[in-house]
């Protein structure tokens, strides 16, 4: 049977869900191309050519968002369990969301 | 037959342990004013007397016959079928995250074990030798307190969690919310015990603030403030180091 | 144990939030004008700050990871027991050896 649970509550613990898998499984690659800088640096070099790649710009900037996404529904979550505020706090749920997108579109807007 | 305009399709979850679930579709009159309760109670008087479910107060009091409508855990009593039709269609079955005994009925033994492995059992401070001990109403305990005895036990919180589908050894929401409102208690002589309970496998720290308890609750209670209450008061004990 | 892992997600979030918006801003920064290995280099090899902050940054993301990985574990890919905990040590350890290699390649 589907359940229904489209609430913002729910839709912020998914994305932080989400997000967080997501930058786990991105982890490896980033540490294993930063390791080139010793033992190839000419590759690494290769490697961050693909960067001006409008596509690779995108990827980038969806990086930057769900690390933003991550640690600001991460925060809401340190404020929501340690901070005596009242629940649910849909509004801080919806500031995350928000101040990711500021703060990847700034990223999205330098690259550019 | 005045007020019956047309027929409703009615789909109920059938079956139950050993036996494979399966759909069955009703036609049921339709009325303006008619619960879910009345749909299934219909049902079982008129087309087929083997429907299994469960229903005692038929008024919200009672917790026995909440059940999955449309998607959603529901209270189906108080639950009126206009306000939850989808495209004209009803789909009726037992509670999520519980073993189903027969078609409806759910088998609600697993969330009332949570209730006593959370310890939200009294711990009394005085014995009957001596004076009542004095609650003063006003005190901000009493009223965290008070802010989630009126829970019902219908499991609709526990049905609703997505982090008890996915670990069945998780307290879920309605026995947490129990214990911390007994921890909350001033007559509670031993709240250490109760940090302990819902601090092991499957305790409060489990849960991820999804919501969906505080979200479904029908007699508007918070189980998920609750919850991050017994986070914030391990928190400080781990903190100050007590044991 | 539930919740000393708690407690360890929790901590190690906090002292990766500072970092996280630093690294952020650094990237924000950095990208201006394209990337180069000599300019990351330049910018980090042999600065013992950058060492203990990325270090320091590694360590808590394997931590945190590794925690958030088993819950995932736990409730979607339904492992229990040893099986779990070990594949959460592994993915722990291994992304702090991938994660310390990456750091000594950029700021030794």
């Amino acid at each position: 049977m589907i359940v229904a649970r489209a609430h913002p509550l729910w839709l912020a613990y998914i994305l932080h869900r989400l997000s967080g898998l997501a930058l786990a499984l991105f982890l490896p690659l980033h540490f294993w191309v930063l390791s080139m800088a010793v033992t190839d640096a000419a590759r690494l070099d290769a490697f961050l050519t693909l960067t001006d790649m409008p596509l690779v710009k995108l990827a980038e900037f969806g990086l930057v968002f769900l690390l933003a996404v991550h640690v600001f529904g991460g925060l809401r979550l340190l404020a929501l369990e340690w901070l005596p505020w009242s629940a649910p706090q849909k509004t801080w749920a919806a500031a995350a969301v928000a101040g990711s997108f500021l703060v990847s579109t700034t990223f999205l807007l330098r690259a550019i | 037959m005045a007020a019956q305009a047309t027929a409703m399709k009615v789909t109920v979850e059938r079956g139950g342990a050993g036996t494979e679930s399966h759909r069955q579709s009703f036609d049921v009159p339709a009325y303006e004013n008619q619960t879910v309760l009345d749909v299934v109670s219909w049902i079982q008087q008129n087309a087929d007397p083997t429907l299994t479910y469960r229903f005692a107060c038929r008024v919200g009091m009672c917790g026995s016959c909440a059940m999955m409508v449309n998607g959603v855990p529901r209270w189906t009593c108080r639950t009126h079928v206009s306000r939850v039709l989808k495209d004209g269609a009803l789909h009726v079955g037992p509670l999520r995250n519980l073993p189903v005994i027969k078609d409806l009925a759910a088998d609600m033994d697993p969330f009332f074990d949570k209730w006593v492995a959370a310890e939200g059992r009294h711990h009394p401070t005085r014995s009957r030798e001596e004076e009542i001990q004095p609650v003063d109403p006003a005190a901000p305990e009493r009223q965290t307190a008070s802010a989630g005895i009126e829970c019902i036990n219908c499991a609709i919180c526990y049905s609703a969690c997505d982090t008890v589908a996915g670990n069945p050894d998780y307290l879920g929401p309605a026995a947490l919310q129990r214990a911390w409102t007994v921890y909350n208690d001033a007559k509670d002589a031993n709240k250490g015990a109760i940090l302990d309970a819902v601090s092991g496998k499957g305790g409060c720290h489990s849960c991820h603030s999804m919501g969906s308890c505080t979200q479904y609750c029908p007699n508007d209670l918070d189980p998920l403030s609750a919850i991050l209450g017994l986070k914030r008061a391990t928190t400080r004990r781990f903190f100050k180091g007590a044991k | 144990m539930e919740f000393r892992l708690y407690m360890a997600q929790r901590l190690s979030a906090l002292v990766m939030a500072p970092f996280v918006l630093v690294h952020i801003g650094v990237m924000i920064y950095a990208i201006q004008g394209g990337l180069s290995a000599a300019e990351i280099l330049g910018r980090t090899q042999g600065s013992a700050l950058w060492f203990a902050f990325y270090g320091m940054f590694v360590i808590a993301v394997s931590i945190h990871a590794a925690i958030g990985l088993r819950t995932i574990l736990l409730e979607w890919a339904g492992l229990r027991g040893t099986l779990l905990n070990a594949a959460a040590a592994l993915i722990g350890v291994g992304l702090f050896a991938l994660g310390a290699q990456a750091v000594l390649a950029v700021t030794l």
